[in-house]
C-alpha cells in the first residue's frame, strides 16, 4: 500500500492540456505549407521523389489524402516551396478538402445540428482495423492512455457495434476485410459516423494499386471524417473529432 | 556434381550462381539432419514446481540457469522462387552454437509439383510449407494440417467431436482496438483443447509490392509491413539492400541505427508489461507504463519527425543529418523515465494478485518452442538462448557487449520478466550508445545501384523477435525477388500450444504476453 501511494505521487498528474499549452517538436513533420509561387517553370525534382503520387505540379497541389508524410518533397524542393510544419490540425469532411494548394489551413466542419445533439457530449465508436500495419490502431489506442484520455471528451471505445454511434477504420480495406468491415457498419444503429484514420483508409496509401486491397474506406462505406497521417498524430484524431462536434473553434 | 550447403553471413550478399542446388533427397537430409532435435540433456530441464516470487531487479534462482543452445540448427526460412524451367526450393537454416546461416536449394520436379513433406519430422516447417502450397500450388506430400494461410473463405476449421463439446469462434472484428483475426477454440466445459488462428484478413501483398515500387515507395512498404515494428523492418530492409549493392555504412549511422532500434523495443517492451497490467485489472501499472511508453516514442519522434521512427532510415545509411545537439539532454531524461519505469516494475512484480495471475498461466515447454521454431521474446522465455543479436550480431552489435535475457518456465510470467529483463538492457544498450563521441550522423546518399545476380539475407533482432528481409537480383542489377519473415510467422503456433488446458478467459492475457504482429504475419 505504501508503495503503491508512493509511485502515485512520484508519477504525478500526466494529463496533457488539449489544445496542448506547448507546440509539438519542431521535428514533427505535420501540416504542410506550400509556397506555390516558388516553383520554377518545368521542375518536378519532388514529383519524383514522392513514394504515394501525392504531388502535382503546375499548379502545386500535394494531396493530403494520398501523403505518407515522409518529408521526402521537402528535402527535394530546391525553391522551399513546401514545409512541413509542426501543427497536427489537418482533418476534413471531404476528402477533396485534403489537397493543400498554399499555406493556409483547413479546418474541419462541426455536424449538423440534429447529430450534434446526438453524438455532441458523448461519442461511443467501434474501432474496425482493415488491413492496416497497426500504426494508426496503436495511435487509436494511445488516446485512451492517461496523456491523451479522450474520455474526458465523451469519446469512447465501444466492444460492440450495436452499441456504438459509428465506425473509426483503419487501413486500405483489405479484400479480406471488406466483407467484415461491411457487416460491422451494417450493425451500427443509424444515425452513424465513419472517421477513417490514416493514408491507407484515406486512399489506399503505399497499397494503393494493389489487387489485395479496396483503396480505401470511401469505396467500401460512406465515410464522414478524413484524418491524414502515417500513422496521425493522436493529437490530429482528437482535434479532427473534437472540431466534428462542434467542441472546438 | 556433388554440391553442398554454403555458409552466409546475416547481411553479406553472396553470387546468385554460387547458391547450391542439391538432390531434392539430399536437400531434405540435410534440413532433417541439421535441425535434428538435440539429445535429452541438451535441453535444460524445466524446474519442479517451486514458489516463485520475481522482484524486479532479479530472477529468482531457479528462473535462471544456463541458456540452451542446442548444437543442431534451425530453421529461419523456407520459400520458393520461380525460375525459367520451374521452381526451386530454398531453405535456410541457422547454426546459433556456431554463429553461421547454412543455404541450399533443391529443384522441384514440374509434374507432379511435390516432394514428401519436412513437417512430420520438423515441425518448424508446418508454417513455411502451408505458405509454400498456397503461394505456388506446391504440395508436400504427408503434410498433417495443409491449410492456406491467408486466404479466410470456404477452409474448414480442425474440430473435436463428442459429447458436449463446444466451439467458440471470435472475430475477425474483436472488442478492443487490435488487428483483425479469427479464433476458433475447442472447449469442453471450460478447458480449452485446441485453439486454431485463422489469420490472412491484413494481407496486402506487401513481398509482390516491394519488387515492383520505386526505391522511396520500397521503403515506405517495408516501414509498414508491422507498424510497431517501423525500425526493425527498415533496418532489415536497408540492410539487405546495403548487402546486395556492396555498401559499407558508417559506424555513426549504425549507433544511430541501434539507438531507434533499442528505443523501438523500449516503447513495445514497456507498452505490453502495462497491456498485460491491464488484462489482469491490475490499473496503477496499466496506467503508468501506457504513459511511460508515449516517453519513448516521443524521443523517436525527435529522431526522425514521427513516433515510429518512419522517415529514420534509409538504404547506405540515415535520412536526416544528426548533430549530437539532439542527444545532450537525453540522458538525464532517459534516467528520470528509468527510474519510474523501474518503480512501476516493482509495482507490477510485488502485486501478489498479478503474480498468482501470471504463474502457470499458458506454459509453453522448452521442447515444444524448438520443436515450433519460436523467436525473440517468446523463446527466450521458454529457457531457448535465441537472439540475432548474440549469434548473427552486426552492424554496431558487433562492438557492444551482449548476452540474450532468458527466462524459465515458458509462462505469462516468464514473457512479462524476459521483457523486464529486456527492458533493463536496452537502457544499458541506449545509456553505451549516448556516451559515444560518434554519435554525430551526416545525411547519406540513397544507394543509386545494386550488385547484378546477388543474393543476400538481412536478420535483425526487432523488439518482437528475428526479423528476416531475403533478397536477390538480376542480371540487370533489378530487385528481382523478395521474401519477407516477421518473427510471428514463427510464433503464432506458440500462442496456440500455451492455450490448450488454459480457459478461454485466459486468451486475452496469453494473447498479449505474445503480443504477435497480425499485419507481419499477413504480409
Amino acid at each position: 500500500m505504501w508503495k503503491l501511494l508512493k509511485n502515485r505521487i512520484e508519477q504525478g498528474y500526466r494529463t496533457q492540456d488539449f489544445p496542448p499549452v506547448q507546440p509539438l517538436p519542431k521535428e514533427y513533420r505535420g501540416r504542410p505549407k506550400l509556397y506555390p509561387g516558388r516553383c520554377l517553370p518545368s521542375c518536378d525534382q519532388c514529383i519524383s521523389k514522392c513514394p504515394t503520387e501525392a504531388l502535382k505540379t503546375a499548379p502545386l497541389e500535394l494531396d493530403l489524402a494520398k501523403c505518407v508524410f515522409c518529408g521526402a518533397c521537402e528535402e527535394a524542393c530546391p525553391q522551399h516551396a513546401i514545409e512541413f510544419t509542426s501543427d497536427y490540425s489537418m482533418a476534413a469532411r471531404r476528402i477533396e478538402d485534403l489537397r493543400v494548394i498554399d499555406d493556409t489551413p483547413h479546418r474541419v466542419d462541426a455536424l449538423r445540428k440534429e447529430l450534434l445533439r446526438l453524438f455532441g457530449r458523448s461519442l461511443k465508436l467501434r474501432e474496425v482495423s482493415a488491413g492496416s500495419c497497426n500504426g494508426c490502431d496503436l495511435e487509436i489506442q494511445a488516446l485512451g492512455n492517461i496523456v491523451f484520455d479522450w474520455s474526458r471528451f465523451g469519446i469512447q471505445i465501444v466492444a460492440s457495434p450495436r452499441h456504438a454511434d459509428g465506425l473509426i477504420v483503419t487501413g486500405p480495406v483489405s479484400r479480406n476485410m471488406e466483407l467484415a468491415l461491411r457487416k460491422t457498419y451494417e450493425a451500427v444503429p443509424d444515425p452513424r459516423l465513419v472517421i477513417a484514420v490514416g493514408a491507407c483508409a484515406l486512399s489506399g496509401g503505399v497499397f494503393a494499386g494493389s489487387p489485395t486491397v479496396c483503396g480505401g474506406v470511401a469505396p467500401v462505406i460512406p465515410v464522414d471524417l478524413y484524418i491524414p497521417g502515417c500513422p496521425p498524430h493522436p493529437l490530429t484524431i482528437l482535434d479532427g473529432i473534437l472540431r466534428l462536434l462542434n467542441r472546438l473553434k | 556434381m556433388s554440391a553442398s550447403p554454403l555458409t552466409l553471413q546475416n547481411g553479406a550478399a553472396v553470387s546468385w550462381d554460387s547458391l547450391p542446388c542439391l538432390e531434392l533427397d539430399r536437400w531434405r537430409t540435410w534440413i532433417l539432419e541439421t535441425c535434428a532435435p538435440p539429445a535429452s540433456s541438451d535441453i535444460a530441464p524445466d524446474a519442479a514446481p517451486v514458489k516463485r516470487t520475481a522482484a524486479p531487479d532479479t530472477l529468482p534462482p531457479n528462473r535462471r540457469g544456463a541458456p540452451s543452445l542446442g548444437r543442431g540448427g534451425r530453421m529461419v526460412a523456407l520459400w520458393a522462387w520461380p525460375d525459367s524451367e520451374g521452381f526451386r526450393m530454398y531453405a535456410l537454416l541457422a547454426i546459433d552454437s556456431r554463429q553461421t546461416l547454412q543455404i541450399a536449394c533443391a529443384r522441384l520436379p514440374s509434374q507432379p509439383r511435390a516432394y514428401p513433406s519436412l513437417t512430420p519430422q520438423l515441425p518448424e516447417a508446418h508454417y513455411f510449407e502451408r505458405e509454400l502450397h498456397e503461394l505456388h500450388g506446391i504440395r508436400p506430400e504427408g503434410h498433417p494440417w495443409l491449410k492456406p494461410l491467408r486466404q479466410i473463405e470456404g477452409i474448414p476449421f480442425f474440430q473435436i467431436e463428442g459429447e458436449s463439446i463446444h466451439e467458440v469462434a471470435v472475430g475477425p472484428v474483436h472488442a478492443g482496438v487490435i488487428e483483425p483475426g479469427h479464433f476458433r477454440f475447442q472447449c469442453h466445459g471450460e478447458r480449452v483443447h485446441h485453439l486454431e488462428i485463422q489469420l490472412g484478413y491484413q494481407h496486402r501483398g506487401v513481398e509482390s509490392q516491394i519488387v515492383a515500387a520505386s526505391p522511396g515507395r520500397q521503403m515506405i512498404l517495408a516501414e509498414s509491413i508491422a507498424g510497431d515494428t517501423v525500425i526493425g523492418h527498415g533496418w532489415a530492409y536497408s540492410r539487405v539492400l546495403e548487402g546486395l549493392a556492396g555498401r559499407d555504412v558508417s559506424p555513426q549511422s549504425e549507433r544511430v541505427r541501434a539507438l531507434a532500434l533499442e528505443l523501438e523495443r523500449l516503447a513495445n517492451h514497456v507498452g505490453d508489461l502495462g497491456a498485460l497490467a491491464t488484462d489482469v485489472g491490475y490499473l496503477p501499472a496499466s496506467a503508468y507504463f501506457g504513459r511511460l511508453r508515449g516517453e519513448f516514442l516521443n524521443l523517436l519522434l525527435e529522431l526522425s519527425g514521427n513516433r515510429y521512427g518512419r522517415g529514420l532510415l534509409v538504404p547506405g545509411g540515415l535520412n536526416r543529418p544528426f548533430g549530437m545537439a539532439p542527444f545532450e539532454s537525453w540522458q538525464n531524461r532517459l534516467a528520470v523515465i528509468h527510474r519510474q519505469v523501474e518503480s512501476t516494475a516493482d509495482l507490477l512484480f510485488s502485486s501478489s494478485s498479478v503474480m498468482t495471475r501470471f504463474e502457470y498461466c499458458g506454459p509453453v515447454s522448452s521442447e515444444a518452442a524448438r520443436a515450433l521454431g519460436l523467436v525473440g521474446p517468446a523463446a527466450r522465455a521458454c529457457h531457448l538462448a535465441r537472439d540475432v543479436r548474440a549469434h548473427h550480431p552486426w552492424g554496431i552489435y558487433r562492438a557492444l557487449p551482449f548476452t540474450p535475457q532468458i527466462s524459465r518456465g515458458g509462462d505469462v510470467l516468464a514473457r512479462a520478466q524476459v521483457r523486464w529483463l529486456e527492458i533493463q538492457q536496452s537502457f544499458n544498450l541506449v545509456a553505451q550508445l549516448l556516451e559515444s563521441p560518434e554519435l554525430a550522423a551526416v545525411r547519406t546518399d540513397p544507394l543509386k545501384w545494386l550488385q547484378p545476380s546477388a543474393f543476400c539475407v538481412s536478420m535483425v533482432e526487432s523488439w518482437r523477435g528475428e526479423t528476416i528481409h531475403i533478397a536477390a537480383t538480376d542480371e540487370q542489377a533489378n530487385l528481382r525477388h523478395f521474401k519477407i519473415v516477421d518473427p510471428s510467422f514463427h510464433n503464432w503456433m506458440g500462442l496456440t500450444m500455451a492455450l490448450r488446458g488454459c480457459q478461454i478467459s485466459d486468451f486475452p492475457l496469453n494473447n498479449k504476453s505474445f503480443n504477435l504482429s497480425y499485419a507481419g504475419h499477413d504480409l
